[in-house]
């Protein structure tokens, strides 16, 4: 399983509140949802960001709110991928239980560039800057959730 | 090697003798909780899956608080849907208008979570229920369906970090200004993915409110979960209350933990959290007397929404004058409360101060509805998120504070040190 696609890039922090403002929360629609990922950090982002694009961000991606419409939003947006230096830990738990790819890689996150074409090895965890040439490897899941991943999610996993 | 507090209660719910940080376990769950954003995507994931049943109708609570009462048509067929699982599944603890409170406040207050339980909610400041020696999660919509089917969650057990809290609280300090203090010390990520243990000689001058306050808030710097130890105050609350049994779980001396700080809770100050992070805190002495002005105070939410939170406010209120200008919103966490506070005399304290009195709700907290923000404007907030656009438009502003902090700012109209009022 792999993903390629051009990088949008934020810095530390970045909430759950700005992911999806909790005034779009009175719906559950993914597509709904999707059309104001990121509206209050980047209003723009829901025009540019295309199918199989990845966002990168620094520390502590996804604090705050437990809400799982902001990795369903993110998703939802096209995003396939999201790499951080850490992230906040109901964030990811969502992520892997609604099938977001997210891997943590510091050195990514802090050298990888807005605009840059990235793609990402979900085997081996190799994350390469096609525009720089420059590879990092991220933090391999472990073997507890890559099987969730393989049996298609959580509740799937249950069985 | 010694166990923490978490570890332990975690381990027993694993039917383990022993757990180690960093371990995947799955453990029995006494509690799952959603609200009325959370249920929805839990009840659609519930579905999809093909699910029929439930593992146990009595340790379900669906709580409808985040747009109650329903604040438009989408809202209210957001509540529809739960309310119709709830029925179809028999879930005792559906709890609507009337009956219903701010999750995190009513809970405890049902005694339907206490000491030695082990709780996950679809809602991050499900934490709360520390301050009962509870562990207590917040996780995503998705776990809470995984949790109504299975009755269990899987766990990475969590690290530690001690605070030894020391010394009494003086003057206006209370459990809100002992977390914010904390949070400008570590960090908004100080405790990602690490139990706050909550010890020491100075917890026996906080009282439950205080200790479900600072519970709270362990999110806001990262942390799985915060954790008081069972003590005579907490055998108080929860005597005759608590509905299961409670079982009480002390840290091993040999506990490990990542790191230990010691607060003096003697030597802290009234503290303010700015725009737009929990970290970013002053105490009122590193406030100039009129530098931030304020054109609205909300004092509620699962932070603060508690009778003793009620209390501190009337206190401040009692024969002033709200400013000019100020819009003041006061929001007992749970009918309950409400109650409490109406016959105690404080709701005539707060409308003859020129504040409004609202029904529960988390409303404004999370720009819901019930006090939102225009652009340009700033609220003083006794709840716990300061992000960009929390509270409304994206140019506006909340600071953090305390009850009394956020009802003397109301009277001057700017942050103030409730000791300076004159």
């Amino acid at each position: 399983m792999n993903a390629k696609g051009t990088v949008h890039k934020f810095g530390d922090n970045v909430d759950t509140d700005v992911i999806i403002p909790a005034r779009y929360l009175n719906t559950a629609s993914h597509k709904e949802l999707a059309a104001h990922c990121m509206e209050d950090i980047d209003k723009d982002f829901v025009n540019k960001v295309k199918e199989g694009d990845i966002i990168v961000a620094e520390k502590n991606f996804g604090c705050g709110s437990s809400r799982e419409h902001a990795p369903i939003a993110i998703k939802a947006s096209g995003i396939s991928c999201v790499i951080a230096s850490t992230f906040a830990r109901i964030f990811y738990r969502n992520a892997i239980n609604i099938g977001l790819p997210i891997l943590e890689c510091e050195e990514a996150a802090k050298e990888i560039k807005s605009g840059d074409v990235v793609s990402v090895d979900f085997n081996t965890g190799v994350i390469t800057d096609e525009t720089t040439g420059k590879t990092y490897q991220a933090e391999p899941f472990p073997e507890f959730i890559q099987n969730i991943i393989k049996k298609g999610g959580l509740i799937k996993s249950l069985s | 090697m010694g166990m923490t507090m978490s570890q332990k209660i975690l381990a027993a719910h694993a039917g383990l003798d022993e757990v180690k940080a960093g371990q995947l376990i799955e453990a029995k769950l006494d509690m799952v909780l959603g609200n009325d954003v959370t249920s929805p995507v839990a009840i659609n994931v519930f579905e999809e899956n093909g699910a029929s049943s439930v593992f146990d109708n009595t340790k379900i609570a669906m709580i409808m608080d985040h747009f109650t009462p329903n604040k438009d048509i989408k809202a209210a067929t957001q509540v529809k849907q739960v309310r119709q699982f709830a029925d179809k599944y028999d879930i005792k603890n559906y709890m609507d208008v009337g009956q219903m409170g701010i999750e995190h406040a009513l809970l405890p207050e049902k005694g339907l979570v206490g000491p030695g339980c082990l709780c996950i909610g679809a809602d991050s400041h499900t934490c709360t229920y520390g301050a009962l020696g509870a562990f207590s999660t917040g996780v995503g919509s998705t776990d809470m369906t995984a949790g109504m089917i299975s009755g269990k969650a899987w766990f990475k057990v969590p690290s530690a970090i001690k605070f030894n809290l020391i010394g009494k609280p003086q003057g206006y300090v209370s459990g809100k200004d002992v977390i914010l203090h904390i949070i400008g010390k570590i960090g908004v990520d100080g405790a990602l993915y690490k139990s706050m243990e909550f010890t020491g000689e100075g917890i026996k001058y906080l009282n439950i409110d205080d200790r479900l306050c600072i519970a709270n808030m362990a999110i806001e710097a990262g942390a799985k979960n915060g954790i008081f130890p069972v003590d005579d105050i907490t055998r108080e609350y929860c005597n005759g209350r608590y509905q299961g049994t409670p079982v009480e779980y002390t840290a091993d001396e040999d506990a490990v933990y990542d790191e230990e700080y010691t607060i003096d809770l003697s030597t802290l100050r009234p503290t303010v959290a700015f725009p737009h992070l929990p970290e970013n805190t002053r105490t009122v002495d590193e406030i100039g007397e009129k530098e931030v002005k304020i054109d609205q105070c909300v004092i509620g939410s699962c932070t603060n929404g508690r009778i003793s939170d009620l209390r501190a406010a009337a206190e401040i209120f009692k024969g002033r004058k709200i400013a000019k200008n100020v819009r003041c919103i006061i929001i007992p966490g749970t009918q309950k409360i409400w109650l409490d506070a109406m016959h105690e005399g404080l709701f005539d304290i707060f409308v003859e101060a020129g504040a409004v009195v609202s029904t529960p709700t988390c409303g404004p907290c999370l720009g819901g509805h019930m006090g939102i923000l225009a652009a340009g404007e700033r609220a003083i907030s006794t709840t716990n998120r300061n992000f960009v656009g929390r509270m409304g438009h994206v140019d506006s502003e909340v600071y953090l504070a305390s009850p009394a902090v956020a009802a003397a700012s109301a009277v001057t109209g700017y942050i103030t040190d409730p000791e300076k009022l004159g």
